[in-house]
């Protein structure tokens, strides 16, 4: 093991030091600045001197605090996912703030640690820096549903999130507790050693790693574990579930990632099974009841229940390719959820709450750039090329094909198909309904930011996904 | 010219995809340059495939000319790789050619929103075009799904009554079968580096990676096993049936038609429906030789359910638009019987029979488009007597009913025939019930024109009907020559097609050009 403590350990995690400074600075500086969009820009500056630093490291690999904590490749790549989802979000909730009227500069605080927590869950290969991390997120995510303090709507988002959260949790620590009981040891690498030596049997891992699956489910929000998601995306400030359908997301599947495909992999047999179930069901309940809203926000959050069904199509297949679906489908997913969430956010105004499709009508021909870029980013929620969520779903129906899953492979095609019928709802609401008194967007520099982007890298993935692929792929590959 | 000649197929399948960008700067206001653009759009289009007509070199119809391949996606293995045989040499010029004829044929009948409408209409002239020139599954792929974006808006925002409901059942029953269809090409995909590490003269000509070539699939076709051709068969079989439609697939094209503004009708019968036979033609047949012999019995009789009961629905339509749709579902039972006869006679006729149907059942679609406009009816009681008001637009009718039940001198008698052809010389059967399709095409169309053409005038709205002015004339007279010029003289076009027929069906059926004429039905049982 060695010394416990290095200086090169501090440097390994520049980047989250960097963060943290940011926003504790962002806390002090609430205290004096009275625009709070100031503190906003200074968020999106933090994070930016943070992916400077994490460009700097990306060739480093390195194992740190005595096998806390790694700097990988697999990490790197998820913790720009956060950075980007965080920026985009902040970017989105600069003038959306000031139209709810809770601009405060706790909000980007908040942003920075939850992504701080995201950073170290990546790159945790121990279940206590797991959990602490996990934690960091999990409650600075609680706070920021509940955001809208005066808003009944966000406080129950924020109490049923919180609730079953924690239960969650609870979970998994049980997961968690009895791992460490069978191998008396809390790193990962060492309970894959502990549990390949036991029967593949045994009943005491085999609830563990039940536990431990539970819940992950929730944190992923797969069926039957998703009953909060509708409810604490519909009530949290749209800019957060925003953040909350991508990074959240993101950071649990890397989570889930590192702790199936090393410390349970032993147990692969049986979770496969499992995933296999709760993928299937995951995906087809999703987009079942996304057909039935008419709340935008929760068709969305049911179109990203069914999404992280696909997802677990990438650890079923558990090869190269899959393992490289699941990072590839989640840097994808980024951008394009985050463009739709842009449009959305966009909506509220003043006195338009902008959730209810009908409020999207004749978004066309008031706002047609708008309503094309939404068109675009729905297609590619679709998986329609040549957007990039053609690539991503491609990736994940290849891994299911490669490794002959050929009835989940189906399954998850006909959801695929499916889907484009929720999704075209919107459609037809912005381009072939006439425009109401209500229907109108705000824009505002970084609505207009966001959706550049999230236009730009949805198109540029889809028509020339070569260097994102060979990202995904070198993650993926070096992880374990 | 070099240059041009080199990237034809490029610069006419990305083409319309220009001047749709272009179109994106005109000022939506601004009517009339919007028109005078698309048709120029159109027209040009036409003219700039033309050349595609004299350089093709008929004495290697069946090898792949005009080529271009470029690397694109290298992790996955797929390139943009482009370029036509004698089959997809006609289905490029007839989408050439019914592209710029539905633009002109919209003129004056969509009057809201044109900016949109011709965006849309140009792109799905470009998709179109990419699917029948794609070498590269990958790239096919991506072009087959891009067009339903357009189509979908195309019946949606400027269609009838029930559009929406008729456009998303166009989009779910055509996504359905495309994510199938790409289930299929993974697993072609996947399979290959293993079957090419068997054979050292596919890696040699193909590479021993992973690849979207359809070349090397067609290469790899006859090693395939029995069993994965199946499989792979059914998949591709879901994903072209539904577009071509067969039988029980069919219900979203009545829809789509009814509903759909008249070019769009032109677009979906002349040009969409074809991808799916050319879809069987390019990978089901060469691809899966096994898996389609085994799949002929189901494929034949859903033909001919097709031919017959499409025929017998269209009978009873009373909406002139319905019945044309209902005889589309027939006619393109014709051409999957032809095909699935396996026999030079019967894919020629099928590749023929494919055309001509563009042609008749466009021009079709034309008129019943031309007649909607002016009485803002299709319904056949409402009409009767026109031939007294519109001679021009009678005779126009008449010549292309005759073209379309297959009439003598016409280009539906030329495919028809060869698919009988084709048909006796497997089964006479099959012959019988083809030929009982004809005569019940004879009927239902006879009876349309008598209905709407002869007779006086009852209803007082028809007193007053304008003839064809020039625009619509211009609109049909290609199509017209075109019905008489493959009725009288189709040798050019057979030409184009024998040698890729030949090297079809010498895939499928090995033993044909070794004196085995007919086709075992049975070939699946006896492996």
């Amino acid at each position: 093991m060695g010394q416990f403590f290095q200086m090169q350990d501090l440097a390994v995690i520049t980047p989250e030091l960097e963060l943290l400074a940011f926003g504790i600075a962002l806390l002090l500086g609430d205290l004096v600045v009275e625009q709070k969009r100031k503190l906003g820009l200074v968020a999106l500056v933090g994070i930016a001197v943070s992916g400077a630093f994490l460009v700097r490291l990306r060739n480093v690999e390195f194992s740190a605090y005595g096998g806390l904590f790694v700097l990988d490749h697999f990490s790197i790549f998820f913790k720009l996912i956060f950075l980007i989802a965080a920026a985009l979000s902040i970017a989105i909730s600069l003038k959306y703030l000031d139209i709810e009227r809770e601009n405060h500069g706790e909000y980007y605080a908040l942003i920075l640690f939850a992504t701080l927590g995201m950073m170290f869950m990546a790159g945790a290969v121990d279940l206590v820096t797991l959990y602490i991390s996990l934690e960091t997120m999990a409650i600075s995510t609680y706070i920021l549903v509940g955001f809208l303090r005066s808003n009944q709507r966000s406080n129950e988002a924020s109490m049923k999130y919180f609730l079953l959260g924690a239960f969650s949790s609870g979970i998994l620590l049980y997961g968690m507790s009895l791992l460490y009981g069978l191998s008396g040891s809390t790193k990962f690498a060492d309970i894959a050693e502990a549990l390949s030596q036991r029967s593949p049997n045994d009943p005491i891992s085999l609830l563990a790693m039940i536990t431990l699956s539970a819940g992950m489910f929730f944190k992923i929000a797969a069926v039957p574990f998703h009953q909060w998601t509708p409810d604490a995306y519909e009530g949290a400030p749209t800019s957060i579930t925003a953040y909350m359908s991508v990074a959240v997301k993101a950071a649990s599947f890397a989570m889930m990632l590192r702790v199936f495909m090393v410390a349970i992999y032993p147990l692969r047999p049986h979770w496969v099974a499992i995933l296999a179930a709760v993928s299937v069901i995951t995906m087809t309940v999703g987009n079942i009841a996304a057909i039935t809203q008419s709340n935008v926000k929760r068709l969305l959050a049911y179109s990203s229940i069914s999404h992280a069904g696909y997802i677990l199509i990438g650890f079923i297949a558990g090869n190269d390719t899959g393992l490289t679906a699941v990072p590839l489908y989640l840097l994808i997913y980024t951008f394009t959820n985050l463009g739709a969430w842009a449009v959305i956010v966009a909506l509220r105004r003043r006195d338009v709450i902008g959730e209810h499709i009908d409020e999207m009508s004749g978004l066309f021909f008031r706002h047609p750039a708008a309503a094309i870029l939404m068109l675009i980013f729905l297609l590619s929620l679709a998986g329609i090329p040549p957007t990039a969520g053609f690539i991503a779903k491609y990736y994940l129906f290849a891994a299911a094909i490669q490794t002959g899953h050929n009835v989940l492979a189906v399954i998850a095609v006909l959801n695929a198909a499916i889907s484009i019928y929720f999704y075209l709802r919107i459609v037809v609401a912005m381009f072939m309904r006439d425009a109401t008194e209500k229907t109108g967007l705000t824009y505002s520099p970084g609505i207009l930011t966001a959706l550049g982007v999230a236009f730009v890298f949805t198109m540029l993935i889809g028509i020339y996904p070569d260097p994102f692929i060979a990202m995904a792929r070198q993650a993926a590959l070096l992880a374990f | 010219m070099d240059f041009f000649r080199q990237h034809i197929l490029s610069i006419i399948a990305f083409w319309p995809l220009l001047g749709m960008f272009v179109l994106f700067f005109i000022n939506k206001e601004n009517k009339s340059t919007i028109r005078w653009w698309a048709n120029f759009v159109g027209i040009v289009g036409f003219l700039i495939s033309l050349p595609l007509w004299f350089w093709f070199d008929r004495e290697a119809a069946d090898q792949m000319q005009f080529v271009e391949n470029v690397p694109w996606i290298q992790t996955l293995g797929a390139n943009y790789h482009v370029g036509i045989d004698g089959i997809s040499l006609l289905l490029v010029l007839l989408t050439t050619l019914m592209g710029p004829l539905a633009i002109l044929s919209s003129w004056t009948a969509i009057e809201s929103r044109l900016k949109e409408y011709y965006a849309f209409m140009l792109m799905l002239q470009a998709g179109m075009l990419g699917v029948f020139i794609s070498l590269d599954f990958f790239l096919f792929y991506v072009f087959w799904e891009v067009m339903l974006v357009p189509m979908y808006f195309l019946i949606g925002v400027w269609g009838g009554p029930r559009k929406l409901y008729a456009a998303i059942k166009f989009f779910l029953y055509t996504l359905v079968g495309s994510v199938l269809l790409l289930l299929g090409i993974l697993a072609l995909y996947f399979i290959y580096p293993g079957i090419a590490a068997q054979h050292p003269e596919i890696t040699a000509a193909f590479g021993a990676g992973n690849t979207f070539d359809i070349l090397a699939f067609q290469a790899m076709g006859a090693f395939l096993p029995a069993n994965f051709q199946w499989w792979v068969f059914l998949a591709f079989f879901i994903g072209f049936a539904i577009k071509v439609p067969m039988f029980p697939f069919h219900t979203w094209l009545p829809d789509a038609h009814v509903e759909a503004p008249t070019a769009g009708s032109v677009i979906l019968a002349a040009v969409l429906l074809k991808m799916g036979t050319y879809g069987f033609l390019r990978f089901s047949l060469p691809i899966l030789p096994d898996g389609t012999k085994q799949f002929v019995p189901l494929m034949i009789t859903l033909s001919i359910i097709a031919i017959i009961y499409g025929a017998l629905v269209a009978m009873m339509q009373p909406d002139m638009k319905k019945l044309v749709a209902y005889s589309s579902v027939s006619h393109m039972g014709f051409v999957t019987l032809g095909m699935f006869a396996l026999n030079p006679n019967g894919l020629n006729g099928s590749v023929i029979q494919q055309i001509n149907h563009g042609i008749s059942t466009g021009a079709l679609f034309l008129i019943v488009g031309i007649i909607y406009e002016r009485r803002h009816t299709r319904e056949i009681s409402q009409l009767g007597g026109l031939s007294n008001v519109m001679p021009i637009y009678a005779i126009v009718f008449l010549i292309m009913t005759m073209s379309s039940i297959g009439l003598p001198l016409l280009n539906g008698f030329i495919g028809e025939f060869t698919i009988m052809m084709g048909a006796l010389q497997e089964n006479l059967w099959w012959a019988v019930a083809a030929g009982s399709g004809i005569i019940l095409g004879a009927a239902y169309m006879l009876w349309l024109y008598q209905r709407t053409m002869f007779g006086r005038i009852e209803n007082p709205a028809n007193e007053k009907l304008l003839d064809l002015n020039l625009r619509e004339l211009a609109t049909l007279v290609p199509l017209i020559i075109m019905a008489f010029w493959i009725g009288l003289y189709p040798a050019p076009f057979f030409k184009a097609l024998d040698k890729p027929v030949n090297k079809i069906v010498a895939k499928v059926r090995p033993d044909y050009f070794q004196g085995a004429p007919r086709l075992n039905a049975r070939a699946g049982e006896q492996r």
